[in-house]
């Protein structure tokens, strides 16, 4: 290390400003804590906004209603998926990433100005990239495939975002370089850490895919390039489109131990296996961007089956584990704490009442059995061959993004405000209901969505109805795919009915909620399940001295669930014409 | 917790508890099953997408459908001014997408395997045949051949489920397909 | 709450850690084996097919 860096590190070390968390006991950098207040509000601001857009698309596709113009729709599209598929989830990761390396360290956070200007670089970026969909002349959609054109500062909106977010992720590895040698923690860094580590991993990829095929994409715009091949663009595109998707699974997996362990006092099962299960997504689960090449020409089946199938699915094994020792973790603290009568007592008195625990669990459940199976399917070589493109797509991701990562980082945002903010969450009553009215609308837009993409409907389509008046060469869906898309707008009102909730609690909570303290800090994380043996916490999980049948039961059913749809699907894909 | 470190120095010699080794060797093999049964539909199964593609320049391709067309048409679709265009079964095929329409309409005999050729000559498009529901992306530059057997005489629509700008949603086609001999 | 290392630990024969363990504390080969995973077998990999187009008939 160089004289210059060596002084500056000094410094740094000694402007270093900490306090104590008074409930945990960590202690907490100011400036990592100002970055995450950042980060997070920045992260809700824009959920509000894409949210909002949401709304509209949403209604706009429920044919009774259908709200919009057409060159409106397709405008609130796009920027629909930009601000809550990138913008509102990174801000928000940027938040975890801040949070889970300086502060569960109890580090100092390394170049906290660089964390600014990353910050800074992503709101302008984000800013940008909006006022060019505003605009409307980049109606392009957030894939914006080459060769439609959206305007120059669209791409490069985003290319800022991305290097603002690049940063974020090198400032987290330096604060785990610093951690170490400051020796803040002994031995491993904690699960959660290594959780958001692999977020920040696959953030790296994620974020560099973007650079490599936007920075051209930009000069085509601008006219420096003459020609972009449409498929080598799709290919790396989807490099950061899916990969950031990826990003979230490991942030939100994350989140879930992180709640658990808060709420309920859960320890991993086996620091091996869960760490073990991350180590798989490092490994594999980008691959799983060829999910959007399918049944492009161009590719051998080589590839795209190597591909989907994350190396032989080995990166769906590692969610299958954390879909196993997330519950079974929590089963095992519950039991600890004395509910062992039958199967179901430690579920039946999870607490419930918190809307962190709420909001976990319904992510961990849904994500799982809507988000987790569906995504198999649809990235099952041929099985896709049904699916790319129709509504069954968006019904998928909306329930890993929504239902899984956007209902998990909702559930962290009610540890966040009392942790970080330090506030009390404002309506504790409303706050309660919040993860079930959004989690319950979600999971409608996802289930709708999906049963309208069965029956062939296309996604990203203004009108589904397509009148003569419109069209030279009429067709018509089955008529319950109308039903569909009623359901789902219904269901688009009650999430954004959660949502709005969601953002009154929280910019409530931060503005007018009661300060935390010393005297109020624990109970300021909601309800927690008393416990009714006080016995001495022994050390590790389960290995053979915990019985876990509850969890046994719920992987089984999803394990049944799996199967059946799986091969229901190979049975609906026989029936198709063949082809070679 | 997950929010300290793990409390033992040497965490990975931990023993792990049987039922979670059997649930992750159960999740291995299902792993396993799911890959292979993508080989074994290469192998066995009816519906695998075509691997037959070449470059070709959009002009070239469209220029092909139009001769085609011309060659095979059998009578236009109402008044709507698209050929319909029934190719000779066995044979080759072409459908041409573009900003924002399908063209021309096909008609097809049932049972009969036909090569069709498919194209853009702008942007990308979605190749969506409905209700059963195939879906297959259409590059621009890139010709992609599949063979083709329709198993049901019917009227079929053809939908863009690729986003292509404004009129995306008016983006149709049509493929009939009539019992052998029939139609014309 | 971060607990001290106690005395009796570090005065005992430390047992080396295995390497699995020693790999995964390690996040810098994480990230390289991470970023180049990805990298050859899809985006390589893929593009290389993509070069490889034959031109139509």
């Amino acid at each position: 290390m160089s004289t210059a860096a060596t002084e500056s590190d000094y410094i740094g070390r000694l402007a270093t400003k900490f306090r104590t968390c008074p409930a945990t006991g960590l202690k907490v950098d100011l400036a990592a804590e100002r970055l995450i207040k950042a980060n997070a509000v920045a992260a809700v601001v824009f959920l509000m906004i894409g949210g909002t857009f949401g709304l509209l698309v949403a209604l706009t596709r429920w044919p009774a209603v259908h709200l919009l113009s057409s060159d409106m729709f397709y405008l609130v599209l796009t920027a629909h998926g930009l601000d809550v598929l990138l913008l509102w989830i990174i801000f928000f990761e940027m938040a975890i990433l801040y949070f889970a390396s300086a502060v569960i360290l109890s580090s100092r956070i390394a170049a906290p100005r660089w964390g600014w200007v990353g910050f800074a670089l992503m709101v302008v970026g984000g800013l940008m990239t909006n006022v060019a969909v505003l605009q409307g002349d980049s109606s392009v959609m957030f894939t914006s495939y080459v060769p439609l054109k959206a305007q120059p500062h669209f791409y490069l909106g985003l290319i800022l975002f991305a290097v603002g977010a690049l940063i974020g992720c090198f400032i987290f590895l330096g604060t785990l370089v610093i951690a170490k040698e400051e020796k803040t923690y002994e031995g491993s860094i904690p699960l959660v850490t290594f959780g958001a580590l692999t977020a920040c991993i696959i953030a790296v990829f994620t974020i560099a895919s973007g650079a490599i095929i936007l920075i051209p994409t930009f000069l085509w715009s601008v006219g420096y390039i003459a020609n972009i091949d449409t498929l080598t663009y799709k290919l790396v595109w989807w490099a950061m489109g899916h990969s950031s998707q990826q990003i979230n699974v490991s942030a939100h997996v994350a989140i879930w131990y992180l709640i658990a362990a808060v709420t309920v006092g859960a320890k991993p099962l086996s620091e091996k296996v869960s760490r073990t299960a991350f180590l798989l997504y490092i490994f594999f689960l980008q691959l799983a961007s060829a999910h959007h090449l399918l049944v492009e020409p161009g590719l051998s089946s080589e590839w795209k089956i190597v591909n989907t199938s994350y190396m032989m699915y080995l990166a769906v094994l590692g969610s299958m584990i954390h879909g196993m020792t997330v519950p079974g973790s929590i089963e095992a603290a519950q039991r600890k704490s004395g509910y062992t009568r039958g199967v179901f007592e430690w579920l039946r008195k999870a607490p419930w009442g918190n809307p962190a625990f709420a909001g976990m669990f319904l992510s961990l459940v849904m994500f799982g059995f809507l988000g987790g199976i569906s995504g198999v399917i649809l990235g099952t070589e041929q099985l896709n061959i049904m699916m790319h493109n129709t509504l069954y797509v968006p019904g998928h991701f909306h329930a890993t993004v929504v239902t899984g990562t956007t209902l998990a980082f909702m559930a962290a945002t009610y540890l966040i405000v009392p942790l970080i903010f330090q506030r009390q969450i404002i309506w504790p009553k409303l706050a309660r209901l919040q993860p079930y009215l959004f989690g319950l609308g979600a999971a409608g837009i996802s289930v709708f969505m999906m049963g309208a993409g069965t029956l062939g409907v296309a996604r990203r389509h203004w009108d589904i109805t397509f009148p003569a008046s419109d069209v030279i060469l009429p067709y018509g869906y089955p008529p319950i795919a109308s039903l569909m898309m009623g359901l789902n707008g219904l269901s688009a009102i009650l999430a954004a009915i959660g949502g709005a909730l969601y953002i009154a609690i929280t910019v409530g909570s931060i503005l007018f909620g009661k300060k935390v303290d010393a005297t109020n800090a624990v109970a300021s994380l909601g309800p927690m399940p008393k416990k009714i043996v006080h016995e001495a916490v022994t050390k590790y999980g389960d290995a053979g001295t915990w019985h876990l049948p509850g969890t046994y039961v719920l992987v089984g059913l999803f394990f049944t669930t799996f199967i059946l749809y799986y091969f229901v699907n190979w049975k609906y894909l026989s029936e198709l014409w063949p082809m070679q | 917790m997950a929010i300290f470190p793990p409390q033992t120095r040497i965490w990975w010699n931990e023993p792990v508890a049987k039922a979670e080794l059997v649930w992750i060797s159960v999740a291995f093999l299902w792993g396993l099953i799911m890959f292979f049964m993508m080989i074994y539909w290469h192998i066995y199964g009816q519906q695998n997408l075509s691997t037959q593609v070449g470059r070709i320049d959009p002009a070239v391709f469209e220029q092909r459908t139009n001769e085609f067309a011309e060659k095979f048409k059998v009578r236009d679709e109402g008044d709507t001014g698209v050929p319909v265009v029934r190719p000779p079964p066995g044979g080759d095929a072409y459908m041409l997408a573009r900003t924002f329409d399908w063209w021309p309409v096909l008609e097809l005999e049932k049972g009969k395997p036909y090569k069709l050729h498919i194209s853009s000559v702008d942007l990308q498009h979605g190749f969506s045949l409905l209700p059963i529901n195939m879906n297959i992306q259409v590059h621009p530059g890139l010709e992609h051949i599949i063979t083709i057997t329709p198993t049901e005489a019917g009227t079929y629509g053809v939908v863009c489920n690729e986003y292509c700008g404004l009129g995306h949603h008016q983006m149709t086609g049509r493929i009939y397909v009539v019992e052998p001999g029939q139609g014309g | 709450m971060v607990e001290k290392p106690k005395p009796e630990s570090a005065a005992a024969p430390l047992e080396r850690i295995p390497f699995m363990q020693r790999l995964l504390d390690n996040p810098f080969l994480l990230l390289f084996i991470g970023v180049v995973v990805p990298t050859v077998i899809y985006i390589l990999w893929g593009v290389m097919e993509i070069t490889q187009i034959p031109l139509a008939k």
